[in-house]
């Protein structure tokens, strides 16, 4: 179970001082069909990016804002994890990267009809951001605008 | 800080017309940043589904995410515990 305690007493402090951002008000969309005529794309805060793809800038004041499109075509195996963050244990991702980026269980979830598609791409961003302004003014409105244009009818995000 | 930045990504795609569920790690910080449908899950930081390779786990984790997309009768903040539901 995930705890304060297993962060560095540096890393607790900061997220006791942290200001939190309240989403107010809460923005909602109803499902308007069932899951299995719905079309789902995945978004990951694990920091992944394929070969060929710029590494998120782990010097970047506040966190890297920046996103990258993973095509739902690739092998979890092909992810770089890039995420910052050295106070949580690597490992489990190094070893199975569905655990952040559930490609291949979504797309056996596709195959059994327990959605009804997989979005052609996802997206993947950097979830240390401690200074998110960019990241709400910028990218998160541009790949959810990409995202209403695929398409998309529901997401799933998934932290690390 | 990734359970918030998860939530503000849920946000945007909710506000144009895209229904999300987020997994969060922890609940105190689910409650002050209010996604819009969330499921708790009782796992350390970096193994959101549990235990590497373990598929049936995994798909046990998502089955209860998703659930909450079918849901009709909540509203927004949502949060759920895992393994409560």
């Amino acid at each position: 179970m995930a705890s304060s305690n297993e962060l560095s007493l540096s890393v607790r402090l900061f997220l006791k001082a942290y200001r939190w951002r309240k989403i107010d008000p809460t923005s909602w969309t109803p499902t308007h069909k069932p899951l299995s005529e719905c079309k789902l794309a995945i978004g990951s805060s694990a920091g992944f990016v394929l070969p060929g793809q710029e590494p998120f800038d782990d010097a970047f004041k506040g966190g890297d804002p920046s996103y990258r499109w993973i095509p739902s075509n690739t092998q979890v195996e092909d992810l770089i994890e890039t995420h910052r963050s050295q106070s949580f244990d690597h490992s489990g991702l190094e070893k199975d990267p569905n655990l952040g980026f559930p490609l291949d269980h979504m797309r056996a979830f596709e195959q059994e009809g327990i959605i009804g598609s997989l979005n052609a791409r996802h997206v993947s961003f950097m979830g240390s951001i401690t200074a998110p302004g960019r990241f709400i003014s910028k990218s998160a409105p541009e790949f959810a605008q990409a995202l209403v244009e695929d398409e998309v009818d529901v997401a799933l995000l998934v932290p690390v | 800080m990734c359970n918030q930045t998860v939530s503000l990504a849920a946000a945007e795609l909710e506000k144009r017309g895209i229904a999300t569920v987020v997994l969060q790690f922890m609940k105190d910080i689910a409650l002050k940043v209010g996604p819009p449908r969330a499921l708790w899950v009782p796992f350390p930081h970096g193994f959101a589904l549990g235990n590497p390779g373990d598929t049936s786990g995994q798909r046990k984790v998502l089955n209860a995410a998703l659930s909450i997309l079918s849901k009709e009768s909540i509203s927004p903040p949502h949060l759920e515990i895992y393994g409560a539901i």
